[in-house]
């Protein structure tokens, strides 16, 4: 998909280049030197494709995350979404970005008011921007609870009441209310049960291609990101250092980390993990 | 084959505030054998974990134990007084948590924090400690165990961090290890490191575990037997290879169908992995019948009213299906 994009001569609907971040190590003992957690970071994503981004704890992911979800300034480099170069834009501008590329984490269970409910959850986001009368944003709350496979009549539900797999599918509705059109999961699947994993993937591959969601999708799960992605980029101490569609990375990886990364999965002990009818 | 530890029929519920019971653990029988890694699988709210703690006697204050037994050396940890499991605990049977940077004190040295376990199990005086903590970081950081003992839980990796609570839980030279999810919170490059910590440990001081895990493929070429939970009780249970290549009760298979293949990337079109369909009722109220049925594929009308029991497909290797009944 993301390659047909390429072919047509479209435009990328987020790119990044060159990215750097530095963390000062002032407060810390010594040493003025900075942690460089991006270290010129390029890529480009396509409207309603994934690109995957997969490398070890410390390697940059959630930096990089942040970066592009506006939580921070990068040091140098450009973000560009849809033409406009958001490192350079005001607070006020900013704003308006960030509707458009919702983070999704982990563990949901943590960035959500445990006292409130699950209606309350979704219409907040929409009640800050202060767009819509509450009737609409009860509709499209319903809307989408439906459309996550949440039923509507969950709306009364404390939000610590549901299943880690519905607090993810609520999670995802929550990011949806603002009409996002990037959606960067951050380890999104790694702490749900694996039959969970799968049902989550499946409602965002539904969603990308009902509503031509674009995906970053962060992960250290290698099949998963294979199985979901359009491209796969390894990164290693704040860089790229491969990128390529998910059949190039798993078998014909170049780069030691991929390899290393790959040789790392644990895998059943036979081809595959599909288990054969017996 | 003797076994060190017989679990019986065991049951345990959670009361809510409500005081309704909800069953965690369901009738779970099984052995260990010594020198033997027991992989259990099963998914959050299947009962692994309270079957963790049952087993060291740590079940919260709103369980309870409605019936059987776990027998250690002879004897019924379930009946055991606090002060006898305390002594049993961390010297006999140990625990090792998922998440490491939780479960050490943050301003206290490693070294330090494992003298203190053997000490608190009166392992020897102040030399036969130092020496045992050495020995046991000797074992788990071959080469750097020096540097690793006098770090803070902070100067270490997460990798590291995990090997330290490894090191607490072998320290006292248990019988039994209990690994509750302890790779779960690391990156697969480190998932391994640790994995292979525990081969080593199995080959080199014969350690017998139970390894808790949600994820199949850790227990690949690792787990003697693997025991698969569904809701509060033993799906299957037979010799790791024979489960995990070819499973047989029907939640280990949709399971194990559920996950994306490394090896096979899906086609341009297919990218719909199989889930299996979720559970109408929530198996609530308690049911009579098999508990998976409400989700089963293959399920068939004798499912909804009877309970499966066991059907032996071998020796060792039990399944809770009727689908075998007649084999």
């Amino acid at each position: 998909m993301n390659t047909a994009g390429r072919d047509k001569g479209m435009q990328p609907l987020l790119e990044v280049g060159n990215l750097v971040k530095t963390y000062s190590r002032r407060r810390l003992a010594g040493s003025g030197e900075g942690v460089r957690a991006l270290d010129g970071v390029s890529f480009s994503i396509f409207r309603g494709t994934t690109l995957a981004i997969v490398g070890e704890s410390g390697s940059g992911k959630s930096t990089l995350a942040s970066c592009l979800a506006c939580l921070e300034k990068p040091t140098s480099g450009a973000i560009r979404f849809e033409d406009k170069d958001i490192v350079t834009l005001s607070e006020e501008d900013l704003r308006a970005i960030r509707r458009q590329m919702q983070l999704i984490f982990q563990d949901p269970a943590s960035s959500f008011n445990p006292r409130w409910g699950v209606g309350e959850i979704l219409i907040e986001p929409l009640a800050l921007q202060g767009n819509l009368g509450r009737d609409e944003m009860r509709t499209r709350a319903h809307a989408l609870l439906e459309q996550v496979g949440l039923s509507s009549s969950m709306e009364a539900k404390l939000a610590s009441e549901l299943s880690g797999g519905q607090r993810q599918r609520l999670a995802i509705a929550r990011a949806l209310m603002l009409e996002p059109k990037v959606l960067i999961l951050d380890e999104a699947l790694s702490a749900l049960d694996c039959s969970v994993q799968a049902q989550i993937a499946n409602l965002l591959v539904d969603l990308q291609s009902s509503c031509g969601m674009t995906y970053l999708f962060i992960t250290h799960d290698l099949a998963m990101a294979a199985h979901l992605a359009d491209e796969i980029a390894v990164m290693s101490k704040g860089r790229i250092v491969e990128h390529g569609a998910p059949n190039k990375i798993l078998n014909q990886p170049q780069s030691v980390i991929t390899r290393e990364l790959l040789a790392a999965v644990p895998r059943l002990g036979f081809a595959g993990t599909r288990v054969a009818e017996s | 084959m003797g076994s060190i530890l017989e679990i019986r029929d065991l049951r345990v519920a959670y009361r809510s505030r409500n005081g309704d019971l909800s069953r965690a653990l369901d009738g779970v029988s099984f052995f260990l054998g010594p020198g033997e890694v027991l992989g259990v699988l099963g998914e959050s709210g299947s009962g692994k974990s309270t079957l963790a703690l049952s087993l060291l006697g740590l079940l919260p204050r709103d369980s309870v134990v409605a019936s059987g037994a776990v027998l250690f050396q002879g004897r019924d940890l379930l009946k055991a007084e606090p002060r006898e499991l305390q002594a049993i605990r961390g010297k006999n049977i140990s625990l090792i948590f998922q998440e490491p940077s939780v479960a050490l004190h943050p301003t206290m040295r490693v070294g330090r924090q494992v003298r203190q376990i053997l000490d608190a199990h009166g392992m020897g005086d102040r030399d036969e400690l130092v020496r045992r903590t050495r020995e046991v970081f000797e074992t788990l950081f071959a080469g750097e165990a020096e540097r690793i003992a006098r770090s803070y839980p902070h100067q270490l990796s997460g990798g590291q961090r995990q090997r330290v609570l490894i090191a607490q839980a072998i320290a006292c030279r248990p019988s039994v290890v209990i690994a509750d999810e302890p790779t779960a919170s690391l990156d697969p490059t480190t998932q391994k490191e640790i994995l292979d910590v525990f081969r080593g440990l199995r080959k080199n001081l014969g350690l017998t575990m139970i390894f808790i895990t949600h994820n199949p493929a850790l227990l690949s070429g690792f787990a003697d037997r693997v025991l698969v939970f569904y809701a509060g009780r033993v799906a299957e249970l037979g010799p790791a290879k024979r489960v995990l290549t070819s499973p047989k009760h029907p939640y280990t298979q949709a399971l194990f169908r559920s996950i994306p293949p490394l090896d096979e990337p899906h086609d341009a079109g297919e990218r719909s992995l199989p889930t299996i369909p979720p559970d109408p009722n929530r198996s609530f109220p308690p049911r009579s019948g098999c508990p998976f049925e409400p989700r089963c594929p293959e399920r068939m009308e004798i499912c909804k009213s009877r309970d499966p029991g066991f059907v032996s497909l071998s020796e060792s290797h039990m399944v809770s299906c009727f689908r075998y009944e007649n084999q």
